[in-house]
């Protein structure tokens, strides 16, 4: 422990990290720059996420780590042993005894609570980005509030696929003024984003910039009024648990086209299982 | 009656270099006004000046807005300027890849101004982008295309549809019919005249082809070296010019 300062990060970059964290929990939606440092992982990897947990982390926290849901990947299992190695912090994989939870892609299952905070690592920042390449522009746009390109790319979905087939980052509103990127989460997630109890916070190692939603703040996942969103999930109850109001991965369990539907969320799975929950293809 | 637009001293130089000087006039609704003059007369510039995309250095351009009647775009808040850009304005750029969306549908093409404004019926939307792509000329049941599958006439045409779909009362045109041959513009053309007829438009065309502006065009001003050296009708300008330079455009007309 005595080898790295609290947290790897020294003193100064996380009063940095901070200062910006605060700023877009006053600016909910808006991105702040960052001056976000070199890590020792790649890039992708979620060296944001990375960042600004180790900017909120103290060391009485709790810290949780999830990639898809699960905590038992590559991702969230090198994260867990970096804080352990460099924070000295508790970890945990229970959504519910987590004070701190990073998260690639997904949101747990589990409702969070007052006093929890979620860190999401994003690779694009940018809603507009694939539309409008400029980044002086999309400030612009973001600034007085034009957006009527971003209904142009779910215009574009509906035309080609009689239906919004954007599944994943579906861009949301936040307060009624910025657009924003809730990170490559399915769109089953986004309702959950709004008017939740924990603090959400989004780092972009690469891109530079924090962005934050508040408790309770309102967030609306854009639409058209004759193709209203909807939260899309596999129409199937988990091979494991048998859950019917979760997430579901597809797993091909062979090469003769067998498959299985398990719930992403690792976590929540293990709990029902626990709890005697049996779905048809438990062993 | 007030003037749509009018343009006081509109002045603009790049360093030492005069890009236009000290020009003035008045645009009443309906009217056409044609601004001629060889490459680097400062006819682009000009356009773009009054159109917001340049700030000038001197002068004013005071718009007759709908609701607050006329108001000067050059002092005007960036987004009550960008507002007006969407809706009672309109600018077709010469090549038609600047003003389009490549990546985007035909239809999305056209629907974007309308979604800008706060459309977010999909169905309206659609009705209306395939009501205008008939309008110029292209099969409706292109909708769905992209615009580099499309010909330069017909990016052309679409990129006016896309911009005369909400409306506007004032078109900037920058060489509309620039690297057309020669059939394909005389269709523009004929389209142009008869949507500006049909819409009541008025309209600012800046191009360097005498044609265009004789068919097009109600009023005429012509351009050297950033002045405005000539002023009038078309048909007198053209058939009876009075400043050197504009007697020398006009005989440089090739006739066939």
């Amino acid at each position: 422990m005595t080898d790295y300062n609290f947290a790897y990060l020294d003193e100064q970059t996380k009063r940095m990290i901070r200062r910006a964290i605060l700023k877009g929990l006053a600016i909910p939606g808006y991105q702040v720059p960052f001056a976000s440092r070199e890590m020792p992982m790649p890039y992708g990897w979620g060296t944001g996420g990375v960042q600004v947990s180790a900017a909120v982390l103290t060391p009485e926290d709790r810290f949780k780590v999830i990639d898809q849901g699960a905590d038992d990947t590559t991702n969230a299992v090198s994260i867990r042993t970096f804080f352990e190695r460099t924070a000295g912090v508790k970890t945990t994989t229970k959504t519910t005894d987590a004070s701190v939870i990073q998260t690639r892609h997904r949101i747990p299952e589990e409702p969070l609570t007052e006093g929890q905070i979620l860190v999401y690592q994003v690779p694009i920042p940018e809603p507009l980005r694939f539309l409008e390449p400029r980044e002086s522009e999309t400030r612009k746009m973001h600034s007085l509030e034009e957006y009527g390109l971003m209904h142009v790319k779910l215009y574009e979905d509906i035309s080609r696929h009689g239906h919004i087939a954007t599944s994943y980052a579906y861009p949301v509103k936040v307060e009624g003024h910025y657009v924003m990127d809730p990170s490559p989460i399915p769109k089953f997630d986004n309702p959950k984003l709004g008017d939740m109890a924990a603090i959400q916070l989004f780092g972009a190692g690469r891109e530079q910039r924090i962005y934050a939603l508040p408790p309770y703040t309102e967030v609306v996942s854009l639409d058209f009024d004759d193709h209203p969103f909807e939260a899309s999930k596999a129409d199937h109850p988990c091979g494991l648990c048998g859950a019917e109001d979760s997430y579901l991965d597809e797993v091909i369990v062979d090469d003769a086209g067998g498959r299985m539907f398990v719930c992403s969320d690792t976590d929540y799975c293990e709990a029902r299982q626990a709890a005697g929950h049996r779905g048809k293809d438990a062993a | 009656m007030t003037p749509l637009l009018s343009v006081q001293g509109i002045t603009k130089r790049y360093g030492a270099h005069i890009g236009c000087a000290d020009v003035s006039f008045d645009l009443y609704p309906g009217e056409v006004m044609g601004i001629v003059g060889e490459s680097g007369s400062g006819k682009s510039t000009l356009l773009n000046c009054m159109a917001g995309h340049l700030t000038p250095d001197a002068g004013e351009v005071v718009f007759d807005t709908r609701a607050e009647g006329p108001r000067d775009t050059v002092r005007m808040s960036e987004p009550e300027r960008r507002m007006l850009s969407r809706t009672d304005w309109a600018f077709v750029h010469q090549h038609a890849r600047d003003g389009l969306r490549m990546g985007v549908s035909a239809g999305g093409n056209v629907g974007e101004r309308l979604m800008a404004v706060g459309a977010r019926r999909y169905g309206d939307i659609r009705d209306k982008a395939s009501d205008w792509l008939e309008r110029v000329e292209i099969d409706a049941a292109r909708i769905d295309d992209r615009p580099t599958t499309f010909s330069g006439g017909m990016q052309q045409r679409l990129q006016i549809a896309r911009n005369l779909v909400t409306g506007p009362r004032l078109v900037f045109m920058d060489e509309p019919t620039g690297g057309l041959d020669v059939s394909v513009q005389a269709r523009l053309l004929d389209l142009l005249r008869g949507l500006v007829r049909d819409m009541g438009l008025s309209a600012i065309i800046v191009t360097h082809d005498l044609a265009v502006v004789r068919l097009l065009a109600d009023r005429l001003m012509v351009m050297k070296s950033g002045h405005v050296v000539e002023a009038g009708l078309t048909d007198q300008v053209l058939d009876d010019p009075q400043h050197a330079y504009s007697q020398l455009l006009v005989s440089s007309v090739l006739q066939v």
